[in-house]
């Protein structure tokens, strides 16, 4: 019977009544009085140096206050870099100076020249166009081989070259990943490119800064994932504020996906402007602005190697990837394709030796950092990738190859330095197949080609290392942030509670499954509690919610804050019930005398607190608010099987998911209804990574797709139902609530899932294809088909 | 400048716009109906559905001034008064068809007007109807859930939610 409150219950989001009315609070809603409007000058060309800029005619526009270049931020401090990355020779990463407004020259497509601030946008985009820029435009470089070419032309003149590290990883095991390779029996080598992706939340990105000269204290309001790792990078690093005079407020944000983690240099200069000119400034992105100014996701290109023994055991692993950081390192940049890539190789198997190269390199494109799942997604598709050609190469059950190479015992150590605690590979795999009906793949097989279609399957297994994660770990390896989580639990005299936390919610449901955790702790209905989030003023710290962190660290955060909490009323309910503390028990929302039939109810005991009348004044404060910092022990390491059918139309290229199946485990699951939605959004994000959606380059450093007529971003027709599976359940050891997160299985899991099922689908229509590079679009299919 | 008369969920509202203002900007920062979104800026994106004069309109394609003197219906006026949600609503929520919002406005919007012309649509046709409005969160399966529901069809045998 399925419990219709408290952990592993549904209720309905209450998040959701906002929504629906249209009474939500977006960064986009908010004005403030007296508020004037930003517009950037944006470079059209991808390399060049400013020769000169004339502000005269734009500052005769009606409307302008004050036109902002380079120069006004010259002793300003330049967007930080928050992971520095040491590469294979111990040596730092190469780390540009990256300045708000372009200072000396323009390096990419989209880089701020100008920003006017005017009295309404229109306003401020008119006198922009009327900005005269003299650029000297230079040779711009684009594809990462090219640009660690010898005389390559250089992105930031003052580094030694284009290369940002070489990072080699576990560069001991180097030898004997080699010699493995040496010794091997079969080698299955693959070639591919994950494809370039702009993460696309729906509500573009918008800041508001404002300033109050009386107090001296800033505010900026901000589409958000982490508005205090905002506060923090822009307060300390840029803009020299410190923390008790700058308030960031991310409200309602309408999607992330990491491209909003970011602090972004708009951000900075909306809060700069506001005290420059004693009143508040925003900024609002145009959709076509988010093309050339939204991190950017992926974008590696990848030789992947396996080693097998002569009876299909995988020895070895090796991996040759350029990553493209972009023309600038945005804030988590460099650890993308190093800690959240190298150290998932290992995937779901016990390959015993395995070594990473990973070439960053800077081109004169947007900067790229982490989109949903950020380097799990790109280690998931090279591995299950190649072992779905070896499977080919063997002529092999490519799920039998995977389950007879399957890590089994728990708690295991991989060969690329982290643990992962539990995990049922073969129980997400059984499920899927329960799933997947695979005896009928051959009569609809059949049926389609009857309807001259190609039929194919697929299938691939994922892990991931989310719920980031154990600062002593991360600052070891290169983070300059602590990975905790803090929450706030403060309990009214009536008995109400309300959570502030550093997790930010921006599609998630915070506020609908954070109280199922405490409603299910205390014994009390879900609407006494409110969750607060989003606002620096409110909780104590945070780092934000991304790497599907936000239950884990967050969650677990929150429960140690209410531990504390009723730790404390516990004493208080001892005292009123003149007992021993020992003999308290708390259940459904009243505290009793173990073995008596006295007992005192929650309201009343809170009551107690702030009304201390009959209160053990000697061994406690009133009061009742609790504080928990949350750091743990180690990443949470999702898994899951998925699996995708597709017919293929041979004779247009045209690929159609026909179904879709995913079997994951995410250990203890408190609320089922969100999680198979964030299941469901990531597969349709994953699908659309595989079949449709690519950030094209040309030779230049235009951006080709930058529009969501160029841009495919999958649309309701380009995607089926899903089949979402989570019974095989391994609660995690290590966070009190045994979760282990959710929100980027979709992403990471789904794309080999579909390459393999086109790959499948043309070899059966006889075509002799080992690989097909994402998207998989029609014309990619059909030149394929023709050879 | 010229001033703009219509009526906005029953009410009659005025303002100000320039021959260029949008539909979509004045109805945000003219009048403050900040329930219809803007999620782009080349009429793709469909979070800026409002139905003038009955009928779904993507109101980033059309000017303030040629709704003068029309009747136009945004997210606000869809619940009752007492804010019950209405059936399109309620199965949105019922069925966890919005995830971060921002999209939802233009969804329901765009949903309303296909099940007024076509009351038990099909998966494909409400896939098909949709193709003018782009979510990111949720994958489509549990919008297209929701407006089968809101039809009245039975979605128990669609995967579990």
């Amino acid at each position: 019977m399925p419990k219709d409150s408290g952990i592993g219950a549904s209720p309905k989001r209450r998040e959701d009544i906002r929504f629906l009315s249209g009474t939500g609070n977006y960064t986009d809603d908010m004005n403030i009085n007296g508020q004037a409007y930003v517009h950037f000058l944006r470079s059209d060309v991808a390399h060049g140096r400013i020769k000169s800029i004339n502000l005269d005619a734009a500052n005769a526009m009606p409307g302008v206050v004050k036109i902002f270049t380079g120069a006004d931020f010259e002793g300003v401090g330049g967007i930080p870099c928050g992971w520095e990355v040491t590469d294979k020779h111990g040596q730092p990463m190469q780390e540009p100076a990256h300045p708000v407004l372009a200072q000396g020259k323009v390096r990419y497509v989209g880089d701020q020249i100008a920003a006017v601030v005017a009295e309404s946008v229109e306003q401020a985009r008119d006198a922009a166009e009327a900005i005269e820029v003299d650029i000297e435009e230079l040779p711009a470089v684009v594809d990462m081989k090219a640009a660690l070419e010898e005389g390559a032309t250089k992105v930031h003149d003052d580094l030694t070259s284009n290369l940002c590290y070489d990072w080699g990883f576990v560069e001991e095991n180097k030898p004997a990943v080699e010699a493995a390779f040496a010794e091997a029996a079969h080698v299955t080598t693959l070639e591919l490119r994950n494809n370039r992706l702009i993460a696309n939340p729906m509500e573009p990105r918008v800041a508001i800064g404002d300033f109050e000269r009386a107090s001296g204290n800033s505010t900026l309001f901000t589409t958000s994932q982490n508005p205090h790792v905002i506060r923090l990078l822009m307060g300390a690093f840029v803009l020299g504020i410190p923390e008790h005079k700058l308030r960031v407020v991310a409200p309602d944000v309408g999607g992330g996906f990491g491209t909003k983690i970011f602090h972004y240099a708009e951000e900075a200069f909306c809060t700069f402007a506001a005290k420059a000119l004693n009143r508040a400034v925003k900024w609002t992105s145009t959709r076509s602005e988010a093309f050339i100014s939204d991190a950017h996701g992926r974008d590696h290109v990848t030789t992947i190697q396996l080693a097998l023994d002569a009876d299909n055991n995988f020895t070895a692993v090796r991996t040759d990837t350029h990553a493209n950081m972009g023309a600038y390192l945005s804030t988590f940049a460099p650890s993308v394709p190093t800690w959240l890539h190298g150290t998932l190789m290992a995937g779901n198997y016990k390959t015993p030796l395995i070594y990473v190269n990973v070439k960053a390199v800077f081109t004169n494109t947007v900067p790229v950092d982490a989109y949903r799942g950020a380097g799990r997604p790109e280690a998931t598709y090279q591995l299950e990738r190649v072992i779905d050609k070896a499977a080919l190469e063997l002529g092999v059950d490519p799920i039998a190859l995977r389950r007879q190479n399957f890590i089994t015992e728990f708690p295991y150590a991989t060969p690329v330095a982290v643990e992962y605690d539990t995990g049922d590979y073969h129980g997400t795999m059984d499920a899927l197949e329960k799933m997947v009906d695979l005896s009928g793949f051959e009569a609809r097989r059949k049926e389609s080609e009857a309807r001259g279609k190609l039929r194919g399957f697929g299938v691939n297994c994922y892990i991931e290392a989310c719920g980031i994660a154990p600062s002593n770990l991360v600052g070891q390896l290169g983070a300059r942030a602590g990975l905790y989580e803090s929450a706030t639990v403060r309990v009214n005299a009536t008995g109400g509670l309300v959570v502030m936390t550093g997790s930010h919610s921006h599609g998630q449901g915070h506020e609908t499954a954070f109280p199922q955790v405490i409603a299910e702790m205390i014994g009390i209905d879900e609407s006494m509690v409110e969750i607060e989030h989003g606002d620096t003023d409110k909780a104590p710290m945070g780092m934000g919610t991304y790497g599907s962190r936000s239950l884990a660290v967050g969650g677990s955060a929150m429960v140690r804050a209410t531990e504390k909490i009723i730790a404390k009323t516990k004493k208080i309910a001892a005292h009123l019930l003149e007992a021993a503390e020992a003999d308290i028990e708390l259940k459904d929302g009243a505290f009793s005398v173990a073995g008596t039939d006295k007992s005192v109810a929650w309201g009343d005991v809170t009551l107690a607190a702030y009304v201390p009348h009959n209160y053990p004044l000697e061994d406690i404060e009133p009061g009742l608010e609790e504080t928990a910092f949350y750091d743990p022990a180690n990443f949470t390491y999702p898994s899951g099987a998925y699996a995708c059918e597709v017919e293929v139309d041979p004779e247009t290229g045209k690929v159609t998911i026909e179904s879709f199946n995913a079997a994951d485990d995410f250990g203890n699951i408190v609320n089922p209804m969100i999680v198979d939605g964030q299941v469901h959004g990531g597969i349709g994000q994953g699908i659309g990574q595989a079949l449709l959606e690519n950030a094209s380059y040309d030779e230049n450093g235009q951006l080709l797709s930058a529009s969501y007529m160029d841009y495919a971003m999958p649309r309701a027709s380009d995607v089926p139902f899903y089949g979402v599976d989570h019974s095989s359940q391994t609660p995690c050891t290590h966070n009190p609530l045994g979760v282990k997160g959710c929100g980027e299985a979709g992403a990471i899991g789904s794309p080999p899932a579909v390459v393999n099922a086109v790959v499948n689908a043309l070899r059966s229509g006889g075509h002799d294809i080992t690989h097909i590079d994402m998207p998989v679009s029609p014309q990619r299919v059909w030149q394929a088909m023709q050879g | 400048m010229s001033q703009v008369k219509l009526t906005v969920n029953g009410k009659e509202m005025s303002g100000d716009a320039e021959g260029r203002t949008l539909l979509s900007t004045f109805l945000r920062e003219t009048l403050g109906m900040t329930g219809t979104h803007v999620g782009c800026d080349t009429s793709q994106c469909g979070a800026c559905v409002v139905h003038v004069d009955g009928v779904a309109v993507k109101s980033c394609t059309m000017l303030a001034m040629e709704a003068d003197g029309a009747a136009v219906s945004t997210i606000e006026g869809q619940a009752a008064d007492d804010g019950t949600l209405n059936t399109l609503q309620q199965a949105f929520q019922d069925h966890h068809g919005l995830q971060c919002g921002f999209c939802t406005p233009g969804m329901i919007m765009s949903a309303a007007d296909l099940l007024k012309s076509n009351p038990k649509p099909s998966e494909a046709e409400v896939r098909h109807h949709l193709e003018g409005n782009i979510c990111r969160c949720t994958g489509y399966h549990n919008i297209v859930k929701a407006i089968m529901a809101a039809s009245g069809q039975d979605v128990s045998n669609i995967a579990a939610e």
